[in-house]
C-alpha cells in the first residue's frame, strides 16, 4: 500500500500541503508545545514529583496533525499516550498533567470538550468509537470520532469486533493507528504476519490508508480527508500512520534492554519537529525569531499547568466513593458514612493506627494505571 | 390488571413501553431483530414496530455488543445490549467490569453509562456446562454496576422499566426457566416500576427466613407450603429481585423476627451471593445470642447435560427444604415450632 508523504525527511515538499502557511505554523506550535510537556514530564516523573509517566516523543505529528483535523464537536478516544491529542483537541493542560500525578479529578474535559477517558487496558475503546459514532447519527449530529489506538492493540478481539461492528453499521469514525513499531517490548513483526495494518481494512469492507506519521501535514491530510468522508456517510476509515516510539514504553521501562539504540536512524523517519521546521524555514514562513516565541510561549504554558498541580490541594480521602454509581445506592452511602467516620474517629488525640495520618500524599484512586515492568501495551 | 401474563410477555411490554415512551432507547443484539425476534422471542414484533435502527440486528460480537452499547450510552442514548446467554458475557467481560463499570468514575463523573444488559440463562434445561450457568456472582462483586434477577412477571416488566431509566449500567439476567410462568401484570400502558434494590416478602412467616432470587423464589415459596404442611414451620420468603445492591434492610428486618437464616440460589455455592449475605447478616446480628445459618447453592461441579445428573448438581425445593430442617434441628428449634416436627422427625 502507498505511503502517503506531503513532505519528505528532509522537509522538502513532496506535492501540494493540504493546508496554508499559516496553519502549518499553527500545527508546528502545537508540536513544539506538545514536546515541552512531554519532557518536562519525564523530568518531573525523574524528581518524583508525578507518577509513572508514557511519553509520546517521537509521535507529535501524529497527536497534533490527526487531533488538528478535528471540529469542536467531534470525540477524541485517546490512549494512555494521546494526551497529546487530547490537548490539542481542547482538554486543559492541567487535567492531562494532574492525570499523571494521580488525581481522581483529573482527565476532566470541560463539558464542551468531548475528549474520552483515556483507555489504558489495549483496544477497549474501539468498541466505544463504534457506540459513540451510532448514538451521535441516531442524534442527528455532524460530528465524527477519531480513535487512537497503536500496532499492539491491532492484536485484541476489540479491535476486530469494533472495526467490523463500525464497518457493518457505517458508524462515522476515523480508527486512527499509531504504528510506532513496538508493544512495550514485542516489535511489529510479531503483531501480524501482514505487511501493514492499512491492509486490513480491505477485509472489513471500509477505506484504509497508510501515511508517513513523522510527517504532520500527511497525518492532517489524511484524517481531515476520513473525517469528512465519515460525516458524508461514507463510513469509517482505518489510517495507518508508520511513526517510532523514540522513548521507553513508560518512565518505568528501558528500551535499551531490547532494541538497537541505531534502529531509529535507520528507520529515517526524522524527527517530526524537524522536518515540519525545515518546511515552513524554506518557504520563509518561519524564522529563529518564531522559534524563540513558540518555545518560550510553550515553556510558559507547561510552568502553569505544573504550578496549578500542585497546588491542588491533597485528595479529599471521600473521593474513593466519588462517582461510583449515578444515584447511590443506600449501602453505598453507609459505606462512605462508616468510612469517614471511622477515619475522623481515628483521627482524635490518642487515637492511633494509618488513619490517624490524615489522607496519603500525592495520589487518591482512579489515577493512571499504566501497567509498568511485565505489563501494559 | 390481568392475572395471567407470561413473562416473556411482560418482558417484551417493558421494552415496548420504554421504546414508546423514549427515543433514545434501542435494542441491539443477536438475532433480536424479526422475523426472529430474539432467541427466546422476547424483542418479537418490536423491530417491525420500531424500524430495523431502534431494534439493530449485529454481528455475533459481544465484546462490541457491550462496548458499542457504552459508546453509544455516553452520547446520550439508552442502548438495551441483548447477549443471547449469560455465560457468553464472559466474552466481554473487561467491557462490562473495566469499562461500562467504570468510566463514570474514571471520568470523574463527567460520563454516565446508562446501559442495560439483558441476558438470559440458567440451569433445568438439559443444556450442558456452557449454557447453564448461574454468573451473578461475578458482576456482585463488581462496584459500579448493579444487579437484577426477578422472579415474577410483575416484577420482571417494573424491574426493566426501571433499569432502563437508571443511570447506571444494570446486568438484567433473566432466568429462562422463568420465561413460561405466568402472573399477575398490570395493563399495558398502565406505567409502574419496581424500584431496584428493594427486596419484596413473597410470603411472610415466623419461624425462619428464606432468602432467594430468580427461580429459586418459586422453589422457596414451594418450599415454604411443604414446610407449612409437614413441619408446621412458618418460613418467609424475601425474593431478592435485584442481588446488587441488595436489600439488606428488608433480610436483616425478616431474620430479627426469625432468627433463623437459609440463603438459596442456583448459583455455585462456593463464592456465591449467598455467602456475602450469610455473612453479613451474621455480622450485623452478632448481638443475637441464637442465630442459625445455612445456605443452599449449586455443586462445584460443571452442570452435567444428563438430566438426571444436571438434578444431582443445582438445588431446587427438596435442598431448601432439607437445608430449613436441618438449621432448625441444629438450633433447637423444632420443639418450638410445634410438635409437628417432632413427628416428622419420628416419622423419617
Amino acid at each position: 500500500m502507498e505511503l502517503l508523504r506531503v513532505i519528505d525527511g528532509e522537509g522538502r515538499p513532496l506535492r501540494e500541503a493540504p493546508c496554508t502557511d499559516e496553519d502549518a505554523r499553527a500545527l508546528l506550535e502545537r508540536m513544539i508545545f506538545l514536546r515541552a510537556f512531554d519532557e518536562r514530564a519525564v523530568a518531573l516523573q525523574r524528581q518524583g514529583r508525578i507518577g509513572t509517566y508514557a511519553p509520546y516523543r517521537g509521535m507529535e505529528a501524529c497527536q497534533a496533525g490527526a487531533a488538528s483535523a478535528l471540529s469542536p464537536e467531534d470525540w477524541l478516544l485517546p490512549t494512555y499516550r494521546d494526551h497529546g491529542a487530547a490537548m490539542i483537541h481542547g482538554l486543559p493542560v492541567e487535567e492531562a498533567l494532574a492525570y499523571w500525578a494521580g488525581r481522581v479529578e483529573s482527565y476532566r474535559a470541560p463539558a464542551e470538550v468531548n475528549v474520552f477517558p483515556p483507555a489504558v487496558p489495549i483496544a477497549t475503546q474501539i468498541p466505544h468509537a463504534a457506540g459513540i459514532g451510532w448514538g451521535l447519527r441516531r442524534a442527528g449530529s455532524a460530528a465524527a470520532v477519531l480513535c487512537f489506538f497503536g500496532d499492539g492493540a491491532t492484536s485484541e478481539g476489540d479491535f476486530h469486533e469494533g472495526i467490523n461492528f463500525a464497518g457493518v453499521f457505517r458508524a462515522p469514525v476515523v480508527f486512527f493507528c499509531q504504528n510506532n513499531g513496538y508493544a512495550i517490548s514485542v516489535p511489529f513483526s510479531r503483531q501480524t504476519a501482514a505487511a501493514s495494518i492499512a491492509v486490513r481494512a480491505a477485509g472489513y469492507g471500509i477505506a484504509g490508508e497508510r501515511v508517513d506519521g513523522n510527517d504532520a501535514l500527511a497525518v492532517l491530510d489524511a484524517v481531515r480527508r476520513a473525517l469528512q468522508r465519515a460525516r458524508e456517510g461514507g463510513g469509517p476509515t482505518l489510517i495507518e500512520a508508520l511513526t517510532y516510539r523514540v522513548g521507553p514504553h513508560t518512565t518505568s521501562d528501558d528500551p535499551s534492554r531490547y532494541r538497537d539504540p541505531e534502529e531509529a536512524q535507520r528507520l529515517a523517519l526524522g524527527d517530526p519537529l524537524e522536518r515540519l521546521r525545515r518546511y515552513l524555514a524554506g518557504r520563509g514562513a518561519w524564522d529563529e525569531a518564531d522559534e524563540a516565541r513558540a518555545q518560550e510561549a510553550a515553556r510558559a504554558r507547561v510552568a502553569a499547568a505544573v504550578r496549578a498541580v500542585e497546588a491542588m490541594a491533597p485528595p479529599d480521602p471521600a473521593d474513593i466513593f466519588a462517582h461510583v454509581y449515578g444515584a447511590e445506592p443506600l449501602f453505598f452511602q453507609e459505606q462512605r458514612r462508616r468510612f469517614l467516620a471511622e477515619l475522623e474517629s481515628a483521627a482524635r488525640p490518642g487515637a492511633g493506627g494509618p488513619a490517624a495520618r490524615g489522607p496519603a500524599p500525592g495520589g487518591a484512586a482512579g489515577g493512571p494505571a499504566v501497567r509498568t515492568e511485565g505489563g501494559g501495551r | 390488571m390481568r392475572d395471567n401474563v407470561l413473562m416473556r410477555e411482560a418482558l417484551r411490554e417493558a421494552l415496548d413501553e420504554e421504546m414508546a415512551r423514549d427515543e433514545r432507547v434501542f435494542l441491539m443484539g443477536e438475532d433480536i431483530a424479526d422475523p426472529m425476534g430474539g432467541s427466546y422471542k422476547i424483542t418479537l414484533g418490536l423491530s417491525t414496530k420500531y424500524g430495523k435502527h431502534r431494534v439493530r440486528n449485529t454481528p455475533i460480537s459481544e465484546i462490541a455488543i457491550v462496548g458499542a452499547g457504552v459508546g453509544a450510552a455516553i452520547t446520550g442514548m439508552r442502548p438495551v445490549a441483548e447477549i443471547m446467554y449469560v455465560d457468553f458475557l464472559e466474552v466481554a467481560m473487561d467491557q462490562v467490569v473495566s469499562q461500562a463499570a467504570k468510566i463514570r468514575y474514571m471520568s470523574g463523573g463527567q460520563l454516565s453509562v446508562p446501559l442495560v444488559i439483558r441476558c438470559q440463562g440458567g440451569p433445568g434445561r438439559s443444556a450442558a456446562a456452557q449454557h447453564s450457568q448461574m454468573l451473578e456472582a461475578w458482576f456482585f462483586h463488581v462496584p459500579g454496576l448493579k444487579v437484577v434477577m426477578p422472579s415474577t412477571p410483575y416484577d420482571a416488566k417494573g424491574l426493566l422499566k426501571a433499569a432502563i431509566r437508571d443511570d447506571n449500567p444494570v446486568i438484567f439476567f433473566e432466568q429462562n426457566g422463568l420465561y413460561n410462568t405466568r402472573g399477575p401484570v398490570p395493563d399495558p400502558g398502565e406505567d409502574y416500576t419496581v424500584p431496584l434494590g428493594k427486596a419484596d416478602i413473597k410470603r411472610e412467616g415466623k419461624d425462619v427466613t428464606i432468602v432467594a432470587y430468580a427461580q429459586m423464589t418459586l422453589f422457596a415459596l414451594q418450599a415454604a407450603e411443604q414446610l407449612a404442611k409437614e413441619d408446621g414451620v412458618e418460613a418467609e420468603v424475601v425474593d431478592l429481585r435485584t442481588v446488587s445492591p441488595w436489600d439488606k434492610e428488608t433480610v436483616l428486618r425478616s431474620f430479627r423476627k426469625t432468627g433463623a437464616l437459609v440463603v438459596a440460589h442456583q448459583a455455585v455455592r462456593q463464592g456465591g451471593v449467598g455467602a456475602e449475605i450469610a455473612a453479613t447478616v451474621y455480622e450485623e446480628a452478632l448481638d443475637l445470642v441464637d442465630v442459625e445459618i445455612a445456605r443452599v447453592g449449586a455443586k462445584f461441579a460443571p452442570t452435567p447435560f444428563a438430566p438426571h445428573l444436571e438434578r444431582y448438581v443445582i438445588p431446587g425445593k427438596d435442598e431448601i427444604v432439607a437445608a430449613v430442617r436441618t438449621t432448625l434441628e441444629r438450633g433447637g428449634r423444632f420443639g418450638a415450632v410445634g410438635q409437628a416436627a417432632a413427628q416428622r422427625a419420628g416419622a423419617v
